[in-house]
């Protein structure tokens, strides 16, 4: 207990803040995961073949692809790529993109690939008639989307969606080997100080399993709201 | 593009593909028998044995993998009574390391998906066994298993997917397969598209051919022939 002592002494509060910064990491993937699909779902729900194209290779290949090695061509391939957009204004700094942002990224494009078969599921279920009563009643093609889809789609996709935080939370952990001092690179760094890898492993074992733990809690809620009248 | 690199560099990720493809078909080989037997234990009535199983399956569905990984092969390690059993001579290879984690991990998703076709299985089908007087044991292993195996094979294609990108954690415990491999090279290179296009290539590449042969058999054992 020692060594999970908040302060100078253990690595409780050192193991908070990599907690909290799990949850940030794991919070900014999935809202830009949440973009992606914003992009990729009408792509893929296209009438024309080469747009379902472009969605469906996005999905395929980060989906058959080890998060690991998308993990790695951000890490090694981010600041090159952001360096080479950069010269073509005429900027030649050696340019660094934080640990974070890097992270972030990487896991929001691999989230953003599961989120988008979600919706594309969850849009594809909702009965037609609701598609054109809306067109018959005459509602905007916005309200259409806003008022009738979008709350019957979320029914549908919020309990894939928790599958994809999951899977998204526990895919921050591969993050550690960027450096960013999440729960695993904490537990990497306390382990190799005290010599004792088998209690902070184990206790970072705990943390991932609180947190996925909560989650689902407050999912259940979610879910619960949004299936009123069901 | 460096077109020259991803020549040179395509055998030495297929020979890598070879130590990912033995990660992988030793796990999901023995996270098979413990997928089925974890999910017989959660059919089981006993609240004890069914808190077992299930406290398994969601410990090592709750965590990620990497962690699974390092506890085996970092922590284990430390404790002094392990160091002097037989058991040693596997624990201190991190191939074995890597296969352990692996295949509890596979077996608890395995165990899940059993266990949720188990659950599916008509009762109408194993009372019209018991009404032929077969014995409950023939029901389980001559009804009930191949119905159950039928049933989850699409979700086990998937778990099997997703076995295969799990394996390139194999490279954070110093293993050389398919993705360590490519994170070398693109280390010495600093040219991490043409290795990521080769790596991901060959990934896709063993994605397609095991959604291919589940989608096979999926249609040979189909109900409606």
């Amino acid at each position: 207990m020692e060594l999970l002592a908040f302060g100078k002494t253990g690595w409780g509060d050192e193991l908070f803040y990599a907690t909290l910064m799990t949850v940030a990491v794991s919070v900014t993937a999935m809202l830009v995961g949440f973009i992606f699909a914003l992009i990729f779902t009408p792509l893929k729900l296209s009438k024309y073949k080469s747009l379902n194209l472009i969605g469906n290779f996005y999905t395929t290949v980060i989906r058959g692809v080890p998060e690991l090695l998308v993990i790695y061509l951000f890490f090694f391939g981010g600041s090159g790529a952001i360096m080479y957009v950069a010269s073509i204004f005429g900027y030649f700094e050696y340019i660094e993109i934080n640990a974070f942002i890097t992270g972030s990224m990487a896991i929001g494009i691999i989230s953003g690939a599961y989120s988008t078969e979600v919706f594309r599921g969850a849009i594809q279920s909702i009965d037609k008639g609701q598609f054109e009563a809306a067109k018959v009643l005459g509602v905007s093609k916005f309200a259409q989307f806003y008022k009738i889809i979008l709350p019957q789609m979320l029914r549908l996709a919020i309990p894939n969606l928790s599958n994809v935080w999951q899977i998204t939370l526990k895919d921050t952990s591969l993050i550690s080997v960027t450096g960013l001092v999440e729960i695993m690179r904490q537990s990497y760094i306390a382990a190799g100080s005290t010599r004792d890898p088998l209690f902070f492993y184990s206790f970072a074992a705990v943390l991932y399993l609180l947190l996925t733990y909560l989650s689902m809690k407050l999912i259940n809620r979610l879910e619960a709201r949004y299936s009123r009248g069901y | 593009m460096d077109f020259e690199l991803m020549f040179s560099s395509f055998p030495k990720l297929l020979g890598a593909t070879v130590v990912t493809l033995k990660l992988l078909s030793a796990s999901l080989f023995f996270g098979l028998f413990i997928g089925l037997s974890f999910a017989i234990l959660r059919l089981n009535k006993n609240m004890f044995i069914n808190k077992f199983a299930y406290g398994y399956s969601y410990v090592f569905r709750g965590t990620p993998l990497l962690v699974q990984i390092f506890i085996i092969y970092f922590g284990l390690g430390q404790i002094e009574y392990l160091r002097s059993t037989f058991l040693w001579v596997i624990l201190k290879e991190p191939y074995w390391c890597a296969i352990i984690a692996f295949t509890l991990n596979t077996g608890a998703y395995t165990s899940e998906i059993l266990r949720s076709a188990f659950q599916t299985i008509k009762p109408g089908i194993i009372e019209a066994g018991k009404s032929l007087g077969i014995s409950n044991k023939i029901i389980f292993y001559k009804i009930q298993i191949p119905i159950a195996i039928r049933q989850s094979l699409p979700a086990y294609g998937n778990e099997i997917i997703l076995m295969m990108k799990g394996t390139s954690l194999a490279s954070t415990v110093t293993l050389m397969d398919l993705t360590g491999v490519a994170k070398y090279i693109i280390s010495t290179t600093f040219k991490p598209i043409e290795v990521f296009i080769v790596a991901g290539g060959i990934y896709l590449f063993m994605t397609f051919i095991i959604h291919n042969i589940i989608k096979y058999l999926e249609k040979k054992y189909s109900f409606q022939q």
